[in-house]
């Protein structure tokens, strides 16, 4: 046995250490709240939470419950961090490889964007936006329609709602659409290593992904019908518009300014990852007789991709848990509904913040496991 | 075959197509240009649509006939390779040339032109420009907060003190170029430290926390003297003990009348606040956090698994959640974990809550240099007989941290933005003090001009910084 003394007693310490404080920390919680009069646990997550959410995604008033609001906030949240990821990922990709580009002026000009925003805290920028941008926008009755069908007000903007029929037969169309390209994709990738044939992988699922929804119009009956907003005089000086989908500016503020301040750090990451491409596997590739586009397409962007997807996790995180700064500007997030409204109406504190990093720990752990999935999955296979 | 080459220039015909290509590109520009700044439209004899982009498409043709693969002309070469190799470059090109002169004017007499700088009401801003003006009435506010105007000489003088003492490092001479990192590390700290105790506040807020400084600075000073094979015991036992030692056994009241200067008049730290404050909590968190994120880098690549773990833990912990909700653990959870009668400053529960967040991030820097050094660097060391300490001391250190540099300053610069954040803890730096100001009923309607003036600083500051970085990463660059 070799049970060796100056291995165990640092950690016995450590772990004394860490042990005592918790300790500590617990007992003087216990003795506090037993002075407040307040009892620990998760029941008044059942209870009655009276107050409002200006915007939720599922049904919710005041009657319903501590959970019901949780889950409001928690979808909000997913809500911006979804589209903020989709816009950032977009606008990222683009100023990076305009960053690479051998043009001086979109060169130089990305430059100018990626140093710009990236350096201003991005709670100014969100403040920015709706204190000072969205405010300067014109008052309901005053906007002019864009396209026709789109309003944008100080109120939010107000954009048409879809109305289906036999909505379910589109949605099935739609996955039909995406596990066919899917299989496609597969053999494309089977008949090339095997034969050395290339298949226009990419033509066939635009294809797949418009006609499959558009058969489901003609053949399965699939409706659609839009609702456009209709300007409504409340009071002499009040308007609002009825009917479509609102937007209100909280939700653009926020999802503008954390998809332009993490483009920047994701445009970083694109452009290490093909720069670190190196230069002899682009002219391996076009000495093989690879048309620019193959070149792109079946060397470089594997080997880039390689580089790029595991910071741009890290810009993935950071957005999602960046977007708790809603709180600042009352969009009604997990951390403006939760933390902040039932936290005071209910004084639990330790429950409620416990349960609020848990979560945030919860959605960073599962988006890290996605993409290490993802990255493990277009790694390098040694053989 | 003719017709193509009839309309692409060679060296036969280039000066034709030169003269007519620059002509066509220079009409363009002129057009946008008069229509931008004197709001004359050369083109308004036409219809709407064709007059919009009439432009765009004379320069687009006058680009393609002046698009030549060589013509010996060095500036026509040079434009070519730059911004005109092919039709759809040419055309971004002339995109963002139309956006900078169409955003020109409006950006300009935004800021300048129509702004007004005189006076010191709100009456003066009648124009359509900025309203300096207000800056220029709030600057006290937002450089120092609400600390009292009779008392803002203090801030100053502590700042410009210890600028001047954080450079004595470029004028050291070789013979104290030694002693620079022991100056760095606890003495400047401890300076800086006084400072703003004695200083800033003149009173006793940060004493609980002058009693945690002491301790570190002593048990660091002593540990210098401690052999290195108990040194990691020393350091786990010895700071918290005097800590507990100073806290509980050497605690009298009158020391908190001695940490009172005379003649200086007690600011508590709510009113604290402004570009100062910034400055103050980032200096703060950047003296704390990288220790920390020392200690659990090196805990993270222990080979005692439970310390490993601890670390591991800590580390996940902090990179999982967002700062918002940590400083909300300081400000509701935090109090309940303490002693009823033990009361810590909310600006001090702030600095330890953004040292601990950022420090795990500082860990994950310092753990990618620790991993990039090849094996043969522990080796080597642990060859020549080093123990732990003095490896990573002496050999190991000083390799990673020269490598993450850039990592380590990115790190300090989420730092500093982070620092708005502290507006839920009840601070206003100077983004909290843009909102009050913001607010205020003799000053509405300012709001654009405000943010603006804080994004330039933030700017100012960041950018610089990360020049500075650029040239620290050149200045310490080892060829491997």
């Amino acid at each position: 046995m070799n049970f060796k003394l100056k291995d165990i007693v640092p950690q016995l310490i450590t772990v004394l250490a860490v042990v005592l404080v918790f300790g500590f920390f617990t007992y003087n919680a216990q003795i506090n709240m037993e002075n407040r009069g307040i009892d620990f646990g998760y029941g008044f997550l059942s209870q009655e939470s009276s107050f409002d959410v200006q915007f939720s995604l599922i049904e919710y008033d005041g009657s319903h419950s501590y959970f019901r609001a949780y889950l409001v906030g928690l979808l909000n949240t997913i809500l911006v961090s979804v589209i903020g990821i989709i816009i950032a990922t977009i606008l990222g990709v683009i100023v990076g490889i305009a960053r690479l580009s051998p043009n001086y002026l979109i060169n130089k000009f990305a430059a100018f964007y990626v140093e710009f925003f990236r350096n201003i805290p991005l709670l100014l920028q969100i403040f920015f936006w709706y204190f000072a941008a969205l405010r300067a926008l014109p008052l309901p009755q005053d906007a002019e329609a864009m396209f026709g069908v789109f309003f944008l007000t100080i109120k939010g903007l107000y954009v048409p709602a879809f109305i289906w029929q036999n909505f379910n037969i589109f949605f099935y169309s739609i996955i039909a659409a995406i596990i066919a390209i899917i299989v496609i994709r597969a053999h494309a990738k089977k008949v090339q290593e095997n034969q050395g044939k290339q298949i226009p992988v990419f033509l066939i699922s635009i294809g797949l992904i418009f006609i499959l929804p558009l058969l489901s119009f003609l053949i399965g009956g699939v409706r659609l019908s839009f609702e456009v907003p209709v300007l409504k005089q409340l009071a002499t000086t009040s308007f609002i518009y009825e009917g479509g989908v609102s937007l209100p500016p909280e939700l653009i503020a926020l999802t503008l300014s954390l998809s332009l301040y993490t483009a920047t750090f994701i445009a970083e990451c694109v452009r290490a990852g093909i720069q670190g491409v190196g230069k002899g596997q682009k002219e391996a590739a076009a000495s093989i007789g690879l048309t620019p586009n193959q070149v792109l397409k079946l060397v470089i962007m594997p080997q880039a991709l390689r580089i790029i997807i595991p910071p741009t996790t890290n810009q993935y995180l950071n957005l999602t848990k960046n977007s708790s700064l809603a709180a600042a500007i009352a969009y009604p997030d997990l951390v403006l509904v939760f933390a902040g409204t039932a936290l005071m109406q209910t004084g639990k504190a330790i429950e409620i913040v416990s349960i609020t990093m848990f979560t945030y720990l919860t959605l960073s752990i599962s988006i890290s496991i996605l993409m290490n999935w993802y990255n493990k999955k277009i790694a390098i296979q040694e053989k | 075959m003719s017709s193509i080459n009839f309309l692409k220039p060679d060296r036969t015909n280039l000066n034709t197509f030169l003269y007519l290509g620059s002509f066509l590109f220079f009409i363009s520009i002129l057009d946008v240009f008069l229509n931008s700044f004197f709001r004359l439209n050369l083109t308004g004899f036409l219809p709407n649509f064709l007059s919009f982009l009439l432009p765009l498409i004379l320069g687009f043709v006058g680009l393609y006939f002046i698009r030549i693969e060589y013509s010996g002309i060095k500036n026509l070469d040079l434009l070519n390779k730059h911004i005109n190799t092919n039709n759809f470059n040419a055309v971004l090109s002339l995109l963002i040339i139309f956006i900078i002169i169409k955003s020109l004017p409006p950006i300009l007499s935004w800021f300048v032109i129509d702004a007004s700088f005189a006076g010191d009401t709100k009456d003066v801003c009648t124009g359509s420009g900025a309203c300096w003006t207000y800056i220029k009435v709030w600057m006290r506010r937002f450089m120092y907060g609400m600390y009292p105007n009779a008392e803002q000489w203090r801030i100053n003088l502590s700042f410009v003190a210890l600028v001047l003492l954080g450079s004595v490092g470029y004028f050291a001479t070789d013979k104290f170029k030694k002693y620079l990192t022991l100056y760095y590390v606890v003495i400047y700290p401890l300076i800086a430290f006084l400072f703003i105790f004695f200083f800033i506040s003149g009173g006793p807020v940060f004493f609980d926390f002058s009693y945690g400084i002491i301790a570190a600075i002593l048990s660091i000073i002593i540990g210098f003297f401690i052999p290195s094979k108990f040194k990691f015991y020393y350091f786990l036992i010895v700071p918290l003990a005097l800590y507990v030692i100073l806290k509980y056994f050497l605690f009298f009241e009158e020391y908190i009348e001695l940490g009172k200067l005379d003649g200086l008049n007690w600011v508590e730290t709510g009113a604290w606040g402004g570009l100062s404050l910034t400055f103050i909590i980032s200096f703060f968190c950047l003296i704390f956090c990288f220790p920390i994120g020392m200690a659990f880098a090196l805990g993270r690549r222990s080979e005692f698994p439970l310390i490993r773990y601890i670390s591991v833990g800590f580390i996940e912990f902090w990179r999982g959640v967002p700062l918002i909700t940590v400083l909300f653990m300081s400000a509701v959870m935090f109090p309940m974990f303490l002693p009823e009668d033990f009361f810590i400053d909310k600006l001090v529960r702030a600095i330890i809550a953004i040292s601990l967040f950022e420090a795990a991030y500082v860990a994950e820097v310092i753990r990618g240099g620790l991993q990039a050094l090849p094996r043969g660097q522990y080796e080597a060391a642990k060859s020549l007989g080093m123990g732990y300490w003095k490896m990573h001391i002496f050999v190991i250190l000083p390799q990673a941290l020269k490598l993450v540099i850039p990592g380590i300053a990115n790190t300090f610069l989420a730092l500093v933005k982070d620092t708005p954040l502290i507006f839920v803890v009840g601070l206003l730096e100077i983004v909290g003090m843009l909102n009050l100001a913001k607010t205020n009923p003799k000053w509405l309607g300012f709001a654009m001009e405000g943010y603006v003036f804080a994004a330039i600083i933030f700017w100012i500051i960041c950018y610089a910084m990360s020049k500075y970085s650029y040239n620290l990463e050149q200045k310490y660059k080892t060829d491997r």
